[in-house]
């Protein structure tokens, strides 16, 4: 059914189809809505499941990891400064293979404190051992989510997922986002059938202590598990469009690549706007395209490599930055396309954040920069 | 011609526009802490710890020095700032989202320690800069966007009374809870908050002033149904009254 709603609703309502039995979270500028919704539903009587308001994030993270050890489908939803507080926990529950699902409403981080979007907060727990993938609409914020169980519950991954989504412009904006009906979802999510759970009846432990004799063996399994993760996310998406008639999700998105000459690679809800811009470059004669990362850990360089292929120069746009060296997604494209033995000149710019805004002219304005000076951390759009 | 002011902006305010929703007792309670600064002579020695929650914007009106904390860490910023500076008077200033919620533990252990600070706390019952979610102190029953049918004790546990938790603590040395409900109790109020820095600044130890302050706009209430709320429901579960007072005249010894 077909609705005009916000992000967080389009979230929350894929949530409700997926029937966790487990809610917790805390509530933070601008994920509020999200946990709103929920604990509405679970109020209404129109979603089964125990929504447990606690402390803090790192309560929250704490009790889902808990509770998906005991063996239940567990659901949270954090922010920035929550996301950050939940880091330690987010560790453990990647550590620990929880097939957590979490969504991430982009938002700067202090200090200087500020609610707006961008992605430093999720970009800063890139390494926690959490599937990550970026929404670019308000349909696809709840698509995700679908996709995302189905990911992190497959035995053979059995890793945490985290959903991105830009806050404001999608956890608040407004669009017609189409709601599948519950017996459709089920078709598409079976129940959550652990393969290891607390059990007294099959005594197990989790998250025991390994020493130097073990750990590096159980980082590798993780790994492997996370690249694994690469051959599936296709996988389950090709499934999501059989099923339900559109595309969300994957690997990468192409958009105008095939004869393009310039590229800019990007993630999230700013890819609506690149390929605005694009399309307007494309009536001015310039060849220009888009690579939309919708999967960002584990990094798909692969994919990243074949469709960058011919193409001359590339501009990476992060609405993030490791201080003191280059945006997050810029270093893993410069290492994807070396290793892939490109010859792309690539460029990386710093965009976005705490909120300010990224308009087609911005988008220009890199086009524009990329046939300049070579940089590897560019600010757009820095005042004097 | 003379002119006579009946009222006027303290100078321990900037003079900035408010922010906060009509009926909200944030206002007063910021003046209250403006006005001590400056009737104690403390402009110029004076820190406060902002929290995170609907004050976050504190050093917007006061005109002294403040500093920003991690949600909830106001008392663990606080004590390292006052042992740089013993001689400053510096507070915390913490709504019940952030100093019973997700800061209980650094409270608790800063008031355990006998940090020699002062806290203020507002309690208004619910996360109100996230727009009215249930909080530790949400009374029973209350409705909030988290819990639309009521705070249920089964599911939800109990309001949480911090002045009481506090008070076993041998590092505690003053704790009034307050309701802010009419105009006496504000000057009683501001009574309660200068002895707690006079007891800061006598070096007797921590000290923390609860305010029950009205929030209109999250409860569902007029402005003045909120001062009632606070008198008639509110404090039957968080009574007012000095809960523990071991202030003496003498400064404390080695002060």
């Amino acid at each position: 059914m077909k609705d005009f709603i916000e992000g967080s609703d389009a979230v929350a309502r894929a949530v409700a189809l997926c029937r966790p039995g487990v809610i917790s979270a805390y509530p933070i500028t601008p994920q509020t809505h999200i946990v709103e919704f929920l604990a509405s539903m679970v109020a209404d009587g129109k979603l089964k499941s125990q929504f447990i308001n606690v402390e803090s994030e790192h309560s929250a993270a704490s009790l889902v990891l808990g509770a998906s050890a005991a063996g239940e489908r567990v659901f949270s939803a954090s922010s920035s400064q929550g996301l950050i507080l939940m880091s330690e926990v987010l560790f453990n529950i990647a550590g620990m293979r929880m097939p957590v699902v979490l969504a991430c409403v982009n938002r700067a981080l202090s200090a200087p404190i500020n609610i707006w979007n961008d992605q430093q907060d999720s970009m800063a727990v890139r390494d926690s051992g959490w599937i990550q993938l970026y929404a670019e609409t308000g349909q696809e914020c709840g698509d995700l989510i679908f996709q995302a169980y189905r990911l992190a519950e497959s035995p053979e991954v059995r890793v945490p997922v985290m959903v991105c989504l830009d806050g404001y412009l999608l956890s608040h904006g407004l669009e017609v986002v189409d709601v599948p009906e519950a017996a459709e979802v089920d078709k598409f999510l079976p129940p959550y059938r652990p393969t290891e759970k607390l059990d007294p009846a099959v005594p197990m432990t989790f998250g025991p202590l390994a020493g130097p004799d073990y750990y590096l063996e159980i980082r590798h399994d993780l790994h492997a598990a996370m690249r694994g993760a690469l051959k599936l996310i296709p996988s389950i998406a090709a499934d999501f469009s059989r099923q339900f008639g559109r595309n969300s999700g994957g690997l990468v998105e192409a958009y105008r690549l095939e004869d393009a000459e310039l590229a800019i690679v990007a993630a999230g809800s700013v890819c609506g706007t690149i390929k605005e811009a694009i399309d307007a470059l494309r009536q001015e004669g310039v060849k220009a395209g888009l690579l939309r990362l919708v999967t960002y850990r584990p990094f798909p360089e692969e994919a990243v490599s074949a469709a960058l292929a011919g193409v001359g120069r590339v501009a990476v746009l992060d609405k993030a930055i490791s201080l003191g060296a280059t945006g997050p997604i810029y270093a893993d494209l410069a290492t994807a396309l070396v290793r892939g033995k490109h010859q792309a000149r690539v460029n990386g710019y710093i965009a976005g954040l705490g909120g300010r805004d990224i308009t087609i002219e911005t988008i220009r304005e890199i086009f524009t920069r990329l046939s300049g000076e070579e940089v590897s951390a560019g600010f757009v759009g820095l005042k004097g | 011609m003379s002119q006579t002011y009946l009222f006027k902006r303290t100078e321990g305010l900037q003079d900035a526009p408010t922010s906060f929703c009509p009926g909200c007792g944030h206002g007063i309670l910021l003046r209250l802490v403006a006005e001590l600064v400056w009737e104690l002579g403390l402009r110029g020695r004076t820190v406060g710890v902002a929290p995170v929650g609907c004050a976050v914007t504190a050093y917007d009106y006061w005109n002294f020095d403040v500093t920003e904390a991690a949600h909830g860490r106001a008392p663990a910023v606080a004590t390292g700032i006052k042992r740089v500076h013993p001689d400053r008077l510096v507070f915390t200033y913490q709504g019940d989202g952030d100093l019973a919620a997700i800061g209980t533990a650094e409270i608790v252990h800063a008031a355990n320690r006998g940090e020699n600070l002062t806290t203020v706390f507002v309690n208004n019952a619910v996360y109100g800069m996230t727009r009215g979610q249930m909080a530790p102190t949400t009374m029973l029953g209350q409705k909030t966007t988290t819990t639309a049918a009521g705070r249920d004790p089964r599911q939800h546990g109990y309001p949480l009374r911090v002045c009481e938790m506090l008070a076993g603590l041998d590092g505690v040395v003053y704790l009034e809870r307050l309701a802010l409900s009419d105009p006496a109790s504000v000057r009683r109020i501001k009574a309660a908050i200068r002895k707690g820095f006079e007891c800061q600044l006598s070096g007797q130890g921590f000290s923390l002033i609860e305010v029950l302050s009205p929030c209109p706009v999250n409860w569902n209430l007029s402005p003045v149904d909120s001062l009632t709320y606070v008198r008639e429901v509110m404090s039957p579960v968080f009574p007012p009254g000095v809960i523990k007072d071991r202030t003496c005249q003498k400064p404390a010894p080695g002060v």
